[in-house]
């Protein structure tokens, strides 16, 4: 039994950042938008108890429930795909808010380097500086083109920078100043200086003082509490979909938010989308929501299945290189090290953006030519807030267990400093997305197959960027500066990053990508996918600054759209 | 003098447990502890290691343990794994036994937050956890695992051995030396290790972490509100902790 409701301007499946935003900006223009959302409906009165690293932290209480959904993972297609079983390498969101809920709130506009990576790539090093395994292309639009809807983006979540960042110019103030400079984040400061490179603090959306948003949101002022990554904020001091889109979609009287509907096809007929099936997940019953537009807005993960279960799209293919959907899967490549410090530092205290930057090697902001690779990353230290459970650092010869590692893991808590850098991914034409043949989820439903390993370029660019990161560790006067370890294989048991990306990539045309600039698909011109699976490749920084934009610029289309149809470009 | 610290420490934590010193044999007697004031009953206070008063504890029930021997076992071995020093207590005195018991009796034991359907394959190393087991079932097994190579290796169960065997055989288990159903026992050792940090390190509020106790000797102030006004100071600052429940 299927219940067909009635009909909608917009259907949003999906209630993080991009759900909240073009929930937001439809509602706004007065068309009438349901979101559906899979999790539970959550906000501030939520997290007053939120500092609880094991529940949190390490159970994962704000995060998808995988015994309903997971994904299956290989590293090549020789393996056969097994299913993750617990969550590790990224942590999925689920949840009013999803992962913009338990982010840090780094919050960056990719250069104008990646939008045309392509072309400049080719231009500068020739077209052959990678192999053509690498399935480098432009995104179909640039920076020019983003840099409004980025600002947007800023001034919806208050951004807390300066702008000091010598390879990026900014036409717009940051509309907070930049968080606290802490001794912490001063010695790195002096380091970089005196190593010649130009440090800057980190643009954050934990908040250095408290602001009013366009649209009459208040977020308050960071308290340095040091339980953001993996937490909820209990202050409303940093920027997430339950505290700024989401109330600005409500107020409106056009929106209604509908949790616990757990969306499981699309459904199209001819060139265009109906609506979406979805099933209630307390009552198992079955509703069909019919909209003139459907916005897909669930992760990276969720959009590309959706798409799949729902045979919109031709399914990438390794053997033949034909199919845009779940090609170039990227990830980021985290180079970095370690520095042992005599001194006690207060490093318990601290906020997720709380950081200081250089971009000297990020983008192509430094001469490849001699280099076998591209691309590099942003490179940064950050003072968090360490916390007992997961922080217990030692030296690589010290035992992981007994009396010596007691004292060393204690000793060195509040002696160690970390710089890493959030390396760029370049596509492969093995790193892909695709349905599992084998493992379904509890609706039934095929689980999403991941193909992923790190490539020569990965390897190249941890090598050069982690030295450079051992070189600013010397340089702060660490006793001793462990480099990270090259990376060889790519593993789902250790958290790396949340940063995944591709999959429904965005390009200038439909022989290689699966929506166009506005994010709406070639294929269904009232179907948009948006997220940081649009991204064509993934670059030096955390993702959700650009996904932001690409969100407010789909937002405008789809605006556009729902008044004269066709397709937007 | 480093020595001398820990001379006194020792002579504290016999003194409020409660045994002559001729009883305290590597950390084997430490368990073996447990299960004799607890069995006999004849000890005041029941209780079971610790270096003060404060870090003592009384026994609590178990909900997943059957008996002393399998809780003995995971006294010791946690033990082993954050041992009590001149620094404060080990895994028995912040109460990472019943930390460990409460965590298997509820949804980490069984993995109601895991994927769990078959089929079943071994998989790579970089595929991760591809066990049919529950964490539960997991300990069960590596618990009986662990005694039963203790009398295979020394002719005595584990929580009868001298501390150096007691590593000897953790050490065994962590470089997949000894075989479990399965899943490997490089597996089991890692939750294990995992579980006793997580158990020393987490909020009170899940009967580990006794008094606080592992956050002070990791200088972890805990549950605070706001560092706002700390933050920028150059001086590291040294803050009674807070847990959760001691929150109004």
């Amino acid at each position: 039994m299927v219940t067909t409701l009635s009909k909608v301007d917009v259907v949003v499946v999906g209630l993080g950042w991009t759900g909240g935003i073009i929930a937001a900006e439809c509602a706004k223009a007065g068309l009438k938008v349901v979101g559906l959302e899979r999790g539970e409906e959550r906000g501030t009165e939520d997290y007053l108890k939120i500092h609880d690293e094991y529940r949190y932290a390490v159970r994962y209480e704000l995060m998808q429930n995988l015994s309903k959904e997971t994904i299956t993972i290989r590293n090549n297609r020789k393996m056969s795909a097994l299913p993750m079983r617990q969550l590790g390498s990224f942590l999925l969101g689920e949840g009013l808010g999803g992962s913009g809920t338990h982010w840090n709130g780094h919050t960056w506009r990719f250069y104008p380097y990646d939008f045309q990576i392509k072309t400049m790539t080719d231009k500068k090093y020739g077209p052959n500086k990678l192999s053509k395994d690498y399935q480098l292309q432009d995104w179909g639009i640039t920076y020019e083109e983003l840099e409004p809807y980025f600002y947007t983006y800023e001034q919806t979540i208050g951004l807390s920078g300066e702008d000091k960042n010598p390879f990026l110019k900014r036409k717009d103030p940051f509309p907070t100043p930049p968080m606290k400079r802490t001794p912490i984040l001063k010695k790195f400061e002096k380091a970089t200086q005196d190593l010649g490179y130009s440090p800057f603090m980190l643009p954050s959306a934990n908040l250095s003082e408290s602001y009013k948003n366009p649209d009459g949101e208040s977020i308050n002022a960071c308290q340095y509490c040091g339980f953001c990554e993996r937490f909820g904020c209990e202050y409303g001091a940093k920027s997430s979909a339950e505290i700024t889109v989401i109330p600005t979609a409500i107020k409106t009287g056009n929106f209604e938010t509908r949790v616990r509907a757990n969306v499981v096809e699309v459904i199209k007929s001819g060139n265009k989308v109906t609506g979406v099936r979805y099933i209630n997940t307390l009552s198992g019953e079955e509703f069909i929501q019919p909209a003139e537009v459907v916005v897909l807005t669930s992760y990276v993960m969720n959009n590309a299945k959706l798409l799949m279960v729902s045979n919109i799209g031709e399914q990438y293919n390794p053997d033949t290189g034909r199919g845009t959907l779940g090609k170039n899967y990227c990830y980021q490549i985290l180079p970095g090290a370690t520095g042992f410090f005599d001194d006690q530092m207060n490093t318990f205290m601290g906020a997720g953006a709380l950081g200081m930057t250089i971009d000297d090697f990020n983008a192509d902001n430094f001469d490849h030519s001699d280099l076998d690779f591209i691309h590099g990353g942003s490179l940064s230290i950050t003072q968090t807030g360490a916390r007992p459970i997961e922080s217990n650092p030692i030296q690589r010869d010290t035992p992981t267990w007994g009396a010596e590692f007691k004292k060393a893991s204690i000793h060195n808590f509040t002696r160690t400093l970390s710089i890493g850098a959030q390396g760029a991914s370049m596509p492969h034409k093995e790193n892909y997305l695709a349905l599992d043949g084998k493992y379904k989820d509890a609706y039934g439903i095929p689980l999403l197959q991941m193909t992923y390993n790190f490539t020569e370029q990965d390897r190249a660019l941890h090598v050069y960027i982690t030295e450079k990161a051992t070189e600013i560790m010397k340089e702060m006067g660490a006793k001793t500066v462990e480099s990270r370890t090259p990376i060889t294989d790519y593993d789902i048991v250790n958290y790396q990053t949340t940063h995944n990306t591709g999959g429904t990539i965005m390009g200038a045309s439909p022989e290689n990508s699966v929506v166009n600039s506005y994010l709406q698909h070639w294929d269904a011109e009232n179907l948009f996918v948006v997220g940081a699976g649009n991204f064509a490749h993934n670059g030096g920084y955390n993702p959700t600054g650009t996904v932001g934009a690409l969100a407010y610029r789909s937002a405008e289309g789809i605006i556009n759209y729902s008044k004269t149809g066709g397709s937007l470009v | 003098m480093e020595e001398n610290k820990k001379n006194i420490s020792r002579r504290d934590f016999l003194k409020t447990s409660g045994v002559a010193t001729g009883a305290l044999i590597g950390g084997g007697l430490i368990g073996g502890l447990v299960g004799y004031n607890i069995n006999k009953n004849d000890s005041p206070t029941n209780k079971i290691a610790g270096t003060d008063e404060h870090s003592t504890q009384t026994d609590q029930g178990w909900q997943f343990f059957r008996n002393y021997r399998e809780f003995d076992i995971i006294a010791n071995a946690t033990e082993r794994i954050y041992p009590e020093d001149d620094q404060g207590p080990g895994a028995i005195g912040l109460g990472v036994p019943y930390f460990i018991d409460s965590q298997l009796a509820g949804q980490y034991g069984s993995n109601s937050k895991e994927y769990m359907h078959g089929p079943f394959e071994v998989g790579a190393p970089t595929q991760g956890y591809q066990s049919r087991l529950t964490r539960a079932e997991i300990f069960r097994q590596g618990i009986e695992m662990l005694d039963a190579e203790a009398t295979k290796r020394f002719d005595k169960g584990f929580s009868k051995i001298e501390g150096a065997q007691m590593d000897e055989i953790l050490t065994a288990f962590q470089k997949d030396e000894i075989k479990m159903a399965g899943v490997t026992s490089t597996f089991f050792f890692r939750l294990l290790r995992t579980a006793t940090l997580e158990g020393a390190y987490s909020d009170p509020m899940y009967k580990g972490n006794v008094n606080m106790d592992g956050w002070r000797m990791k200088g972890f102030p805990g549950h605070q509100m706001a560092y706002i006004n700390e933050i920028e100071n150059e001086k590291f600052q040294k803050i009674e902790p807070q847990s959760l429940g001691g929150m109004h």
